[in-house]
């Protein structure tokens, strides 16, 4: 029976592999061109593959430091970052980087908060909800449906947005560490100073100091000094802790979980060939922008008014899901391209021609081919209770990656890595967010524990 | 969620069907109203909750005693330090 089911498990892991070769294929033979939304699927394969063997949810980077006091993930995203960063300081200066900065402002830190607040009620991330859709997660399905249609509502309702984004947004400083510093037509060096030293590891190191002197520094001194107790002659002595400990200590919170801190380091690998792969292809197919090619092949209704659709030439959740939504609700006769993000920015593709969708849809094929490999897919349909959290947090989600441009990998892990100090405002944000979504939690579920009695049974729905 | 007592000082957090943070959140909230050396035993089927678990008692110095899983569900039993 066990070995069936295994059998069954392998058999669907296998087919989703094969299933995205054919119609990788199927695509080939349509128009070469579309080789480039297909490199888009792939590497969202290869995203699924690691996030979800990972465990690598960026909402568990502030939550479990908040909730529990465990570092894990605050410390597998700040590698998967430092790593990153240094990959996109060679590219940049090999002129093969697609990364651009966003406005600096402080609808970054609003847009976080809000962000952070919703991606604890969700049980994830922008990208977490993604790779836990393809472990079987219900209340992530459900947290994505809001993701995509909060989005789509919150740009285009009353055109406020859009006084938003000229009004304030648009006006404000875009710029990367390098180019404050420096100017332009840099050298590998000064990318590498500005953008990734400074930008990216300083603050990365900064944080993780904070994270282990004030979190993982308890439980790792005392096992030290239980093994220095235990070294000690039987007459006694005292037990010191040098700098050196310190260091030790350190390294042991760095590499604790060794699986999340591999996963960190690959992802930081993987989303550097990716922004190479992407430019590459454009050079190849003489694109900027997959609007071009759509039009060159007809399909001018799906572009905005400058004839884009949103390309973004690295990883990038959000955007997609919000076109998901508006081209749903355009299904339903509404006017979806009467504002700037969809209208003039970003388009509404259809989605077989959206090239980060298909980003998105392979991280779900990877999380589930690997999950189901690994005997941890299982359908798990959400509860009353997690239906309500899934629900809100995907819209506060949605509705606080649209006002920060950019979810917790286009708002932040792109943007640090890239040497654009905005990034860390959508992170701290996105921690009082996370720290109020705790506080709440806490209360919730210790309401949900007071009648705990363990001689008897209890039961909460 | 589910708690219940399975004979003197074993007890059953069942948490199956939840996601972050509520797997890691009930075990540590449950943990801390056992008392030294008692045995917990949590089930819960969301696999990003493994690695949350297992460094919560890396810190708090509980010994994870045994891990098992079954066709998605994680079958983790905890002593109390």
């Amino acid at each position: 029976m066990a070995d069936d089911a295994d059998r069954r498990r392998k058999f669907w892991a296998f087919s989703v592999v094969g299933i995205m070769l054919i119609i990788s294929l199927w695509y080939y033979r349509v128009n070469p061109i579309y080789m480039y939304i297909i490199a888009y699927a792939w590497f969202g394969f290869a995203y699924g593959i690691l996030l979800q063997w990972g465990r690598f949810c960026f909402a568990s980077a502030w939550r479990d430091l908040f909730a529990i006091g465990v570092t894990r993930m605050f410390v597998g995203i700040m590698v998967a970052m430092a790593v990153f960063s240094v990959i996109m300081a060679v590219l940049a200066a090999n002129q093969l980087s697609t990364f651009h900065p966003g406005p600096l402002g402080v609808h970054e830190l609003i847009g976080g908060l809000i962000f952070g607040l919703g991606m604890v009620l969700a049980g994830g991330c922008a990208s977490g909800t993604l790779y836990k859709t393809g472990e079987g997660n219900g209340t992530s399905m459900l947290a994505l449906v809001a993701i995509s249609f909060s989005q789509a509502i919150f740009v285009d309702a009353q055109g406020w947005f859009d006084k938003l984004l000229r009004g304030y947004i648009f006006p404000q400083p875009k710029f990367t560490l390098a180019d404050k510093f420096f100017g332009k037509g840099l050298s590998l060096g000064e990318y590498f100073i500005a953008n990734s030293i400074i930008n990216t590891i300083i603050p990365t190191l900064i944080f993780l100091s904070l994270a282990y002197w004030f979190v993982a520094r308890k439980g790792i001194v005392r096992r030290i000094i239980e093994k220095k107790a235990a070294a000690l002659p039987a007459d006694g002595g005292d037990v010191k802790l040098g700098f050196k400990d310190e260091l030790y200590g350190f390294w042991q919170m760095i590499t604790a979980s060794k699986r999340t801190t591999i996963a960190g380091v690959l992802i930081g690998i993987i989303a550097g060939i990716h922004v190479m792969a992407m430019q590459s292809l454009r050079d190849k197919f003489g694109i900027e922008n997959f609007g071009q090619a759509l039009v060159k092949l007809g399909f001018v209704e799906e572009v905005s008014r400058r004839g884009t659709v949103f390309d973004p030439g690295y990883w990038y959740i959000t955007t997609q899901e919000a076109q998901v939504g508006a081209w749903v609700l355009q299904k339903f006769g509404l006017n979806m391209k009467d504002n700037i993000y969809f209208g003039v920015m970003n388009g509404i593709p259809e989605p077989w021609h959206n090239p980060a969708l298909l980003m998105s849809i392979g991280i779900i094929l990877g999380a589930a081919a690997i999950a189901l490999l690994n005997k941890e897919f299982k359908f798990k349909a959400p509860t009353k209770e997690l239906a309500v959290w899934g629900l809100l947090g995907g819209t506060l989600m949605g509705i606080g990656a649209r006002v920060a441009l950019g979810c917790n990998i286009g708002a932040f892990y792109i943007r640090v890595a890239g040497g654009d100090p905005g990034g860390w405002l959508f992170f701290l944000g996105m921690g009082g967010g996370a720290l109020a979504s705790v506080k709440f939690l806490n209360w919730w579920t210790e309401r949900q524990l007071k009648e705990e009695d363990f001689d008897i049974d209890i039961e909460i729905e | 969620m589910k708690v219940k007592k399975l004979e003197d000082g074993v007890y059953q957090l069942d948490v199956k069907g939840y996601v972050c943070p509520h797997p890691q959140l009930y075990t540590m909230k449950t943990l801390q109203k056992l008392k030294s050396g008692d045995i917990l035993e949590v089930l819960f089927d969301n696999p990003s909750s493994e690695e949350s678990i297992t460094a919560l008692c890396d810190k708090e110095g509980h010994e994870i005693i045994e891990r098992r899983s079954d066709g998605g569900t994680f079958i983790y039993r905890i002593k109390k330090a």
